[in-house]
């Protein structure tokens, strides 16, 4: 049954993916390549294809999460896998040791693939290198959310056809969201122009070191961007007094009726969620015609179907080569 | 490499195997084309055509990508890694008589997945199976209803298709 005639030299290598910014472009657009072939089985009336049947799928989350969650485990299901939850919601062990322990426990149970979620920076990268299993971040500390990332590039192109010179912002508390550094990676891996927002309160250190642009003003970009994609106030992580009240964060930095009366007509406006109505966006922005925030909630279903299949398939053959010799 | 088709034939079997469906579609019931990717959708789109054109109404066309319905996803060998493409089926297969199309059928592994790929799309009166080329090698129970051209192609023997769509030219050849 192999497919006859020209091959694509490309070849889908990783059986864990940890983070955007260690892939190339090709990578990433292989990625959402195959999300299109993905997008049908959500729409049909069997919603369902057997690629992982027998696999066995963690959902390891150690931090809260429900979206996130709830969509790895509906992909999951919907390729057939089984999937078993297992949350835990605040480790007082120490890191390392709590991960080493539960990956063996893991391993035990026969699994092959890992969605983990986790506190720490590099968590995940740690546990692939401790298991056999397949490994997919689901967001680790200030770090990564690949899938988040990839998700947001995957409904900007389905939109605009490609990123290509296309101008974006990513506004609000960049210093606390992994999804403003997934995004920053796949956006600039794949050709347009990304522009970080906020106060400089809200900027990570040594920003000037990100292959972004640094605006400390949304009324000077958002005449300029074709996409605007807004964060939400993580008030579970920030520590101190980042700005002065929220309405004051609202004024300068939510986007608003008036300030998108401004943006470009067809500008995308999106929001990983969940959404705090009426500070970093306003609920009739929120919910008009330039909004895509639901699409993203699918697309995210989506692009992680392709993601199961495609970091499953590549461990399929690197065993096969193994037993191969 | 000898060549087993050149464009004449192809054409001239396309023609008699779009006789021969027409033939066999019963009173009142609607029939809808579906190819498998890559090459069987594009002899499913010609047939589609001709179907239409001899019937004198459009005949609606689909295709299929098997990819995630293929029975080596586990265990893969080298060199050929499966890539997932897009099935297009716009319209409802729901007691629709399906000509199921692929260019070769060989092990009839490719049709056992085309088949588990449509039952999950609906369910449609009857799926009948037309190819192009009809060689030897079957696994499967599997048998065309429309077989365009036997090939008696020993089993290392490779039978491959060109069409000028995806190819460039047109012809079938085995080596």
């Amino acid at each position: 049954m192999a497919e006859k005639g020209k091959t694509k030299e490309f070849k889908w290598q990783r059986k864990h993916l940890l983070g955007l910014r260690e892939l190339t472009a090709e990578e990433i657009t292989y990625i959402l390549d195959t999300a299109q072939g993905f997008e049908e089985i959500s729409a049909r009336a069997v919603k369902k294809a057997p690629p992982l049947r027998g696999k066995l799928v963690v959902n390891l989350f150690f931090e809260d999460s429900t979206r996130t969650r709830n969509s790895f485990a509906l992909a999951a299901n919907r390729l057939s896998a089984d999937v078993v939850e297992f949350t835990k919601k605040d480790s007082s062990v120490s890191k390392g040791e709590t991960l080493l322990d539960t990956a063996r426990n893991l391993e035990a149970m026969g699994i092959d693939i890992v969605v983990i979620r986790h506190n720490a920076g590099g968590a995940p990268t740690l546990l692939s290198k401790c298991i056999n299993a397949c490994v997919v971040n689901a967001g680790d500390g200030y770090c990564e959310h690949p899938t988040q990332g990839l998700l947001d590039v995957f409904t900007i192109r389905k939109r605009k056809g490609s990123l290509k010179g296309l101008k974006i912002a990513i506004v609000g508390d960049i210093s606390h969201s992994r999804v403003a550094r997934s995004d920053m990676w796949a956006m600039t891996k794949l050709g347009a122009e990304v522009t970080f927002v906020g106060p400089p309160t809200l900027m990570p250190p040594k920003v000037e070191q990100l292959p972004v642009k640094i605006s400390y003003s949304l009324d000077d970009v958002i005449e300029k961007v074709d996409v605007i994609n807004m964060l939400r106030i993580q008030f579970e992580r920030l520590g101190g007094n980042p700005f002065p009240s929220v309405r004051e964060y609202s004024h300068y930095f939510g986007l608003t009726v008036e300030r998108m009366k401004r943006a470009k007509p067809d500008i995308i406006v999106m929001h990983p969620g969940p959404i705090n109505r009426g500070l970093e966006i306003e609920s009739e922005v929120a919910d008009g015609k330039n909004s895509v925030i639901l699409q993203q909630v699918t697309n995210g279903v989506t692009v992680r179907m392709a993601v199961l299949f495609l970091v499953n398939q590549a461990a399929a053959e690197k065993q096969a080569e193994a037993q191969n010799g | 490499m000898k060549v087993l088709l050149n464009a004449k034939q192809i054409d001239s079997i396309l023609n008699k195997l779009t006789s021969r469906i027409i033939a066999d579609i019963p009173e009142g019931v609607e029939i809808a084309v579906i190819g498998i990717r890559s090459r069987g959708e594009i002899v499913a789109q010609r047939l589609a055509k001709r179907l239409s054109e001899k019937i004198g109404s459009d005949i609606p066309c689909g295709t299929l990508d098997i990819t995630l319905y293929r029975d080596d996803l586990n265990s893969p060998k080298s060199g050929s890694q499966p890539r997932v493409r897009t099935t297009e089926i716009t319209f409802d297969i729901d007691d629709k008589l399906i000509i199921l199309v692929d260019d070769v059928l060989h092990t009839g592994r490719s049709a056992r997945a085309a088949m588990d790929a449509l039952i999950d799309l609906g369910r449609p009166k009857a799926i009948r199976l037309a190819v192009l080329v009809d060689r030897a090698g079957r696994e499967f129970p599997i048998q065309a209803d429309y077989a365009g051209y036997k090939a008696d192609a020993k089993p290392e023997k490779l039978v491959q298709v060109f069409l000028k769509e995806s190819d460039n030219k047109e012809q079938v050849i085995v080596e």
